[in-house]
């Protein structure tokens, strides 16, 4: 079947066969094919089937732009869908899967939507399922999704790595055809720091499929030599199969590279994909145009073909289109086309030239039909026959593929990225680059430059002007010799054709046809920016590349005006489609986010804690004993343990900061709503932190441990959040004070030693007394261990409401200091607990987190109104606490409730209704924000905020949750549920 | 995607390493008119153009800085340090 391969032509390599398959159909092409042009060297002609109406496709493009030739590459976590058979290398081994048919490519159920075709018009589903409302996402949509569709994404994790990358030159160059060829070797010899983009395999663009000579040079060998010498170049980059998909602010381009999508097995020390951003100090767009289609009838019928296809097929692919093409053009290109076949041996079987005179003198065999169109193609699944429309007759004329020749539009998608609109220029009947844009310029065929000899000289004389600007020397640009036979690019666009009656597609990928555009218009949706969404022309994965120009000139023919007048829809990033995994990088799997361990990470483990993941930290949850069959008794066993005997927990994660400097204390009473200035040295004090609208920020302790050096606590999931806002504070609210902020989380590990016989424990290997004489509830200090092996900070502070405190040593050494207390206190019952455990003691004691402190609440909602300074000048919160709204009687205060029947049970986030209020949003009194089981009270008890809470205990109420369609009467009461006179903190 | 902060302390940085807060409004003294500390909690121009915020290059020299930049190109006009230009303001 390898029948359409030339014997010669081309830069494949005939010595390297390669083997592939298409849909399981075994295949060879040849070292340095694209995918698409191995299948067209097979015969293979059908190749999908279109998105709304099934019909076969084939290859349209050899670029980028392609919208049919879309398959499934691969298998498995590789498998990627949607790649453009264009732009697919081909290796040994590749496996291509077509798309969007059932059961097979051949035979396709789904082409009966052709059929009803007269019902699937632009916005018929706006039209056609509107009712009943209830079948749209049960029905229509599952329905239309399947039938309407391109690949589908597998579901197997992606085993390969992806990375990201910053560049940095002084000059971009984007496109390596003729133009950016020119512009990089120019500034490259003066000594500019080059990067040179191109989203091909080889570096080249149109040189690859011209048959011109360059100095004597085949063009192909022209493009080799240059890239050659400039790859030798130190500050030159060349980057292949990267596409440059944005232009972003502050000139940072995105670009990704295709690393080893080219390769059956990619090594795994490389990415398969790199993200990079380039940041230029100038670029250079040199993307040269896109060919635009032609819509005449039948005009995606597989053999109908880009005349600039049809030449990269043949010249660079060594790929012959067919054995009888014609060509359809409406400039003089489809005559350098006509040639080139001629001299590869194909005979060409018609011209169908849409002018009554070419700009070219052409001598070949060819039949010529001057002003004449193609209206229509017959037909299966691939063109048989052409009708050319000449003379007010219709003509059928046998062809087995047809090149379609409609003019360029540059390509300038990067350009209008950041907010700048294309312009028509009547001249160059096309869209141009908007004006003046600041460090990109626009070159060569993206800026409607025609002919090689004249993109060669732009290219370069723009980047010698870039140079000079740089203020480098620059060596005098040689001039090269162009041999060339392609013709001038003829500007008159033929938007409409005479005597269509098939469907004549504008754009292919999304099935939109002639008749749609002008239903839209009718319709009222004729702005280009809901024709585009009324008709999906534009859409999908190649965003209109081929056909948002002919669209907007039949848009502007049905209004009667100008394109000029009609516009262009906004061009955003990405130019092609990115893949997931180039946008992620390495964040994926264990890398998406750091793991924090506290430093008593592995000693907790070492006693068989069962960890919690809580934001980025693990943390001890509890720690289980043998025969303890739930996490219940194990809680249970460390609660009754604490307040029995002691206990040691890991509170490492507490964020901790050290606050110096001559106004450190005045700066804690600005940033605490409570009184810091008068802190006395070696004490502790609680701290509520609000913010500017007066609701409560974090909570925490502080201690002064000399007179101008602090140290404080926050609370772990705000530790980050809270040394940012002291920096607010210290460097743009009160710059004047002298103050410095150390964050010292990971330098600390952190202990809490609670229980009755605390003390007793610490005391062995504390060198200080720390007798409650000596040592009273909130001293603070640092203290030295083991006879002065050791120093750390000892703080007599108590979340559990037990004799309690909190030692800090250094993080190296919280594993063995553990290990010690656990070794001291072994004969006194100590045991290692856990955050759950923390938890119950803390519900029982009527101590608030962040279950409480939920960005709603002031200090008065929990009992802490005493506590704010009503004698301080000025403190982050304080304007704004005075609001009526903060002060109303009705607030939700912080209450305790316990079931009616104490083996009855509720959980957090129940909601409190008053005793026979039905279930509403009205009566809702407020919710449960942290609840668990106490063994000292023998039931469920739980914290609330509820409505005039404090003036309410002892009213029995309705806990309810809707949600688990559970309700409980309970009944609310004081918060502290245990030695509510704070005597075992004194002991 | 990619815009650079030309941060004054650690020049031309991804924009990845800062964390925004948003206007850079001075904060009203503590006995001023409740209006004014509304103003200033709450209200917001939203300009189409030039804006002044204040972005903190927490993955960098953990420094405020006050950031003027277009809310329709994104350009960055100019980049200073918060606590320099509110020291001088403190001086007027």
């Amino acid at each position: 079947m390898s029948s359409y391969r030339l014997p010669k032509r081309g830069l494949v390599d005939r010595n390297v066969p390669l083997s592939f398959t298409f849909d399981g159909r075994p295949m060879q092409g040849l070292e340095g094919d694209t995918l698409a042009s191995a299948l067209l060297a097979n015969g293979r002609m059908l190749v999908g089937r279109s998105f709304k109406y099934h019909r076969p496709r084939g290859i349209l493009t050899a670029g980028a732009a392609e919208p049919n030739a879309l398959v499934t590459v691969g298998r498995g976590g590789r498998a990627e869908p949607n790649t453009r058979a264009t732009m697919q290398e081909l290796y040994e081994g590749l496996e291509a899967r077509s798309q969007n048919r059932w059961p097979s490519l051949a035979f396709d159920i789904g082409a009966l939507n052709g059929l009803l075709s007269p019902f699937l018009g632009a916005g018929f589903y706006y039209k056609t399922f509107m009712w009943p409302a209830p079948l749209w996402e049960k029905l229509y949509e599952p329905v239309i999704r399947r039938a309407a569709g391109l690949g589908k994404a597998s579901y197997e994790a992606d085993p390969d790595a992806y990375e990201k990358s910053w560049a940095h030159c002084d000059l971009l160059v984007i496109g390596a055809g003729p133009t950016g060829l020119a512009a990089a070797l120019t500034a490259g010899r003066a000594g500019a720091r080059v990067i040179l983009v191109d989203e091909g395999s080889l570096p080249g663009g149109s040189l690859l499929s011209d048959t011109a000579t360059i100095d004597g040079k085949a063009a192909a060998d022209f493009a080799r030599d240059t890239s050659d010498e400039l790859r030798s170049m130190p500050n030159v980059q060349v980057l292949v199969r990267t596409t440059a998909f944005g232009w972003y602010d502050g000139n940072v381009f995105g670009a990704v590279e295709r690393v080893q999508k080219h390769v059956r097995e990619p090594a795994s020390h490389l990415p398969v994909e790199r993200l990079w951003r380039i940041v230029a100090g100038k670029a250079l767009l040199a993307t040269g145009a896109e060919e635009r289609p032609l819509v005449f009838g039948g005009n995606d019928r597989p053999g109908v073909m880009m005349a600039g296809a049809m030449r990269a097929y043949l010249n660079r692919y060594g790929v012959a289109p067919g054995r009888t093409p014609a060509i359809f053009t409406t400039n003089d290109t489809g005559y350098t086309l006509a040639q080139e076949l001629e001299a590869a041996g194909v005979d060409v079987v018609a011209i169908v030239d849409s002018r009554p005179a070419a700009g070219v003198d052409y001598r070949g065999k060819a039949r010529l039909v001057r002003e004449a169109v193609v209206c229509g193609t017959k037909g299966g699944k691939a063109i048989s026959a052409i009708e050319v429309h000449h003379g007010g007759r219709t003509e059928t004329i046998a062809v087995d593929a047809l090149a379609m020749a409609g003019g360029f539009d540059p390509i300038i998608h990067l350009a209008c990225h950041r907010g700048g609109k294309p312009v028509w220029s009547a001249e160059k009947a096309a869209f141009l680059a908007p004006g003046s844009l600041k460090g990109l310029e626009v070159a060569g065929g993206a800026a409607a430059t025609t002919g090689l000899a004249a993109c060669l000289g732009e290219g370069a004389a723009r980047a010698e002007a870039i140079v000079r600007e740089l203020g480098l020397p620059c060596p005098p640009v040689a001039v090269v010799k162009v041999e060339s036979e392609e013709g001038i690019r003829s500007p008159a666009p033929l938007w409409s054709i005479p005597g269509i009656k098939d469907k004549a597609f504008v754009d292919f990928q999304n099935d939109v046809h002639l008749k749609d555009i002008g239903l839209a218009v009718r319709e009222g949706y004729s702005h280009v920016e809901l024709a585009k969404r009324y008709t999906t022309s534009g859409m999908a994965t190649d965003q209109g590349k081929l056909s948002n120009v002919n669209a907007i000139g039949l848009i502007a023919k049905a209004r009667g005006v100008s394109p000029a007048e009609v516009g262009t829809t906004t061009f955003r990033p990405f130019y092609t489609p990115v893949s997931f995994g180039a946008l992620t990088g390495a964040h994926t799997g264990h890398h998406f986010q750091p793991v924090r361990k506290s430093p008593l990470h592995d000693w907790a483990k070492k006693h068989g804690a069962v960890f919690v993941e809580t934001g980025l930290w693990y943390r001890s949850s509890w720690f289980p004993r043998s025969g303890e069959r739930t996490w219940r008794e194990s809680v249970e066993r460390e609660v009754l343990n604490v307040r029995k005997n002691a206990g040691l927990c890991d509170v490492s994660m507490l964020g901790k900061i050290e606050i110096t400097g001559s106004d450190a204390a005045e700066f804690l009473n600005r940033v605490y709503c409570n009184a810091f200035l008068k802190l006395p040295v070696g004490k502790a004090r609680y701290g509520l932190m609000l913010r500017e609208d007066g609701f409560i920020y974090d909570d925490g302790t502080t201690s002064r441990l000399e007179e101008n050096r602090f140290f404080m606590t926050t609370t772990t999931a705000y530790a980050a959040g809270v040394m940012n806002h002291l920096e607010f504070c210290a460097q743009v609210l009160w710059p004047q004070l002298d103050v410095r902020l150390a964050s010292i989380t990971d330098q600390w590990a952190q202990m809490a030693i609670a229980g009755p016989k605390a003390r007793m424990i610490l005391q062995k290997i504390v060198d200080e007394d720390i007798s409650d004489a000596a040592f009273p509830f909130l001293a603070a200090k640092e203290v030295s261990l083991f006879g002065g092996a050791l120093h750390g900070c000892l703080f007599r502070i108590s979340f559990s409401g037990e004799l309690a405190y909190e030692l800090a040593v250094p993080a190296g050494y919280g594993e063995s200091i553990a290990d010690a207390l656990l070794e001291a206190g072994k004969d006194h019952g100590i045991m290692p607990y856990g955050v759950e455990t923390l938890s119950v003691l803390r519900i029982e004691k009527g101590h608030v987190t962040h279950n409480e402190i939920n960005g709603t609440i002031v200090p008065a909602d929990l009992g802490f109104g005493k506590m704010v300074s009503a004698g301080k000048p000025d403190f982050v919160g304080k304007a704004m606490l005075q609001r009526e709204g903060l002060t109303a009687p009705d607030r939700p205060q912080l209450v305790g409730v316990v079931p009616l029947d104490p083996q009855q049970s509720f959980r957090s986030g129940s909601h409190i209704l008053a005793k026979g209020a039905a279930a509403t949003l009205e009566n809702d009194e407020g919710y449960v924000t942290s609840s668990a089981y106490s063994p000292h009270v023998g039931s469920t008890i739980a914290l609330a905020l509820v409505r005039n809470g404090r003036n309410r205990h002892g009213e029995e109420v309705l806990v309810w949750s809707g949600l688990h369609g559970e309700s409980t009467p309970a009944r609310l009461c004081n918060p502290v549920f245990f030695d509510p006179q704070n005597e075992r903190l004194h002991v | 995607m990619a815009s650079l902060v030309p941060c004054p302390n650690c020049g031309r940085r991804p924009k990845e390493e800062f964390t925004i807060k948003g206007a850079a409004l001075s904060r009203p003294e503590a006995d001023a008119d409740s209006i004014d500390w509304f103003d200033y909690v709450y209200l917001r121009e939203n300009p189409r153009g030039a804006y002044e915020e204040y972005w903190h290059h927490t993955s960098g020299c953990r420094r405020w800085l006050v950031v003027a930049r277009d809310t329709v190109t994104h350009e960055i006009a100019a980049c200073c340090d918060a606590a320099g230009r509110a020291r001088s303001e403190a001086r007027k």
